[in-house]
């Protein structure tokens, strides 16, 4: 745990880094990873900047260039309505961002300290809340997202709320099993001598130590939160049209796929790139973490 | 080893209760009077105490709770609202197209995966590996539908090889089953290459290089059937992909199968037919884990379950 510092004209000296930094250092020498992170501060931007760097407005409706083929003016051509592709897939990625960290945030809130309690108190508590989530993880992946939004009914909103509930299941399973480790751990031990209570040990001494996992699994939950948005989009189950939401264009566009197959390409190759974003950082995280690794 | 499979499936109960629990608990948690919603806004006040009485909504929770239990046990999932036939009919009539593509997409995963996996593993960091893994990146970071519909444009469209939907012959499984194959065989790739390279380091192989064996010998017979144990958990795991795969892939190449039945359903509020879809894929996952799972304990003599 240990960093070079060069001091001008001095000899190296050796200072402490804190851990994040130790993993940025890591991170920084691998390339994928950066590109991943590139590529989302890209998306973030374009997401964040819409409104100024659409070239038209995505709900402007022009039938006359309905289907049109991409021209200057219009790089990526028009969709059955005749609006601005380009931008609507710059409008999306506004949405899809948005989609992958509320569903990120409902399942961390929830999950991580559901697997940290139950994994900590263990006996019949922690039997209930894992045969809650055996049953939920029974239902494969989308499935369960449909599910829900079979309850709440479609719509963007009730997306991402079941696209989010989803994730507490994969939080709280991860998150107890690394408190089931941590727990028997002698710093445990003398937080409790101490006197310290279970919320302090949980949330100060246990749930800490989870983090490198939690943002690991997190950085892979947004793309795969990405990706489910987009399913229930394309089902019309999630947003619905205008929506400029990528999984909801494609669904739209599929039936021209002959006469115009750009409507189609486009949607498509901006989830993939984010998606793909997202599991290199992901990947790129998780070998910066990971002590083996570590030099 | 039957006291671990005995084991397996007595916990298994608890799992399949409570998913019929959730599927149950699905339609009386709709906001608002689920016959209602079921109905659509113009329905007549007849047709709704109609669909009320045909599901059993009219009665008490338990009543309700322990009908639907009953009818369960004798396979019976209710009629749909759409067409009134027997909703576990409809199941089976499209039940074995779903497994037919799922076979097929288990078939090009595992052994575009495994090969891959292979290739990349015997010259690692080489260009071959680069691009074998970029390629399963992507795969991995493709939508499904939208690789579906990029099939459909390359290869039924511009080529006109293969036809872009429904079923009948071999030719219209090709398409459904690659794209559905995609995302397996990247993860399968991804395994089998980080398991190889792990068995690759060992002294064993070393010891049968410097003995003087051939090198395919060492790669196909020593190196890979120890490498090959992670990489059939990996496969194992993928039914949940393929059958939520499914769900999409259907959508995309009306594949008339019980995925494309549920999302018919949900866009018709066609309830008894949501349940019963989403029954019989869960049931089938939670069952086609089980079987894996077993399957282990029998396969590899190694392995001690207790």
């Amino acid at each position: 745990m240990i960093e070079i510092e060069q001091g001008a004209g001095r000899r190296p000296q050796v200072v402490r880094a804190s851990r994040a930094k130790l993993a940025w250092l890591q991170f920084r020498r691998n390339r994928a990873g950066l590109l991943g992170l590139g590529i989302i501060c890209g998306f973030l931007v374009i997401g964040l900047l819409a409104p100024v760097i659409a070239p038209h407005d995505p709900y402007e409706v022009d039938f006359e260039r309905s289907l049109q083929r991409p021209v200057s003016g219009s790089p990526f051509g028009r969709d059955e309505l005749g609006r601005d592709m380009l931008s609507r897939v710059i409008y999306g990625a506004r949405i899809s961002m948005m989609i992958g960290v509320i569903a990120v945030v409902i399942g961390v809130s929830m999950g991580v300290p559901l697997g940290a309690l139950s994994g900590y108190y263990g006996g019949l508590p922690d039997l209930l809340t894992q045969r809650v989530v055996d049953v939920m993880l029974a239902f494969p992946g989308v499935l369960l997202a449909i599910v829900i939004v079979a309850v709440l009914g479609v719509g963007l909103p009730q997306a991402m709320i079941a696209i989010g509930i989803v994730s507490i299941p994969v939080y709280a399973r991860l998150v107890r099993g690394q408190t089931l480790s941590l727990r028997a751990q002698e710093f445990v031990e003398a937080a409790r001598a101490m006197g310290a209570g279970v919320g302090r040990i949980v949330f100060r001494h246990i749930l800490p130590n989870t983090l490198a996992v939690v943002i690991v699994q997190s950085t892979l939950q947004v793309a795969s939160a990405i990706l489910t948005a987009a399913a229930l989009g394309f089902l019309g189950l999630g947003a619905q049209p205008p929506t400029a939401e990528w999984g909801a264009m494609l669904s739209g566009a599929r039936q021209y796929l002959r006469l115009a197959p750009h409507a189609v390409t486009f949607p498509g190759l901006a989830i993939m790139t984010t998606v793909l974003g997202f599991n290199l950082l992901g990947d790129g995280i998780r070998d910066a973490l990971d002590p083996k690794m570590r030099l | 080893m039957w006291s671990y499979i005995a084991k397996r499936l007595l916990l298994a109960v608890p799992v399949i209760i409570g998913v019929a629990f959730i599927v149950f608990a699905m339609v009386r948690l709709i906001p608002g009077d689920p016959a209602m919603v079921i109905a659509g806004q113009a329905a007549t006040p007849e047709y709704i105490a109609a669909i009320r009485e045909d599901m059993g909504l009219d009665r008490p929770l338990l009543v309700q709770f322990g009908l639907y239990f009953k009818n369960l046990a004798v396979g019976d999932l209710g009629r749909s609202i759409r067409s009134k036939a027997p909703v576990t009919e409809e199941i089976w009539a499209r039940l074995p197209n779903t497994f037919r593509l799922a076979t097929a997409s288990m078939l090009v995963a595992a052994s575009v995966g495994v090969g891959a996996g292979i290739v990349s593993a015997i010259r690692p960091y080489s260009l071959l590996d680069a691009a074998v893994m970029v390629a399963a990146l992507a795969g991995l970071s493709m939508p499904i539908f939208w690789s579906g519909l990029m099939m459909i444009l390359v290869f039924s469209v511009i080529l006109g090889w293969f036809p872009a939907f429904g079923t009948g012959s071999l030719a219209h499984l090709v398409l459904p089953s690659v794209t559905l194959g995609m995302t397996s065989a990247a993860i399968i790739a991804r395994m089998t290459r980080s398991s190889m390279l792990e068995v690759l380091r060992t002294d064993y192989i070393r010891t049968a290089r410097a003995k003087g064996q051939v090198e395919r010998v060492v790669i196909g017979s020593h190196a890979f059937r120890n490498a090959l144990i992670p990489v059939i958990t990996v496969i194992g795991l993928q039914t949940g992909t393929l059958l939520s795969g499914a769900v999409l892939t259907e959508s995309v190449f009306a594949w008339p199968g019980v995925g494309r039945l549920l999302v018919e359903g949900i866009l018709t509020r066609d309830y008894p037919v949501v349940q019963g879809s989403v029954l019989v894929v869960a049931f089938v996952f939670v069952f086609v884990n089980l079987a894996v799972d077993i399957l282990y304990a029998v396969a590899d003599p190694r392995i001690h379950y207790t």
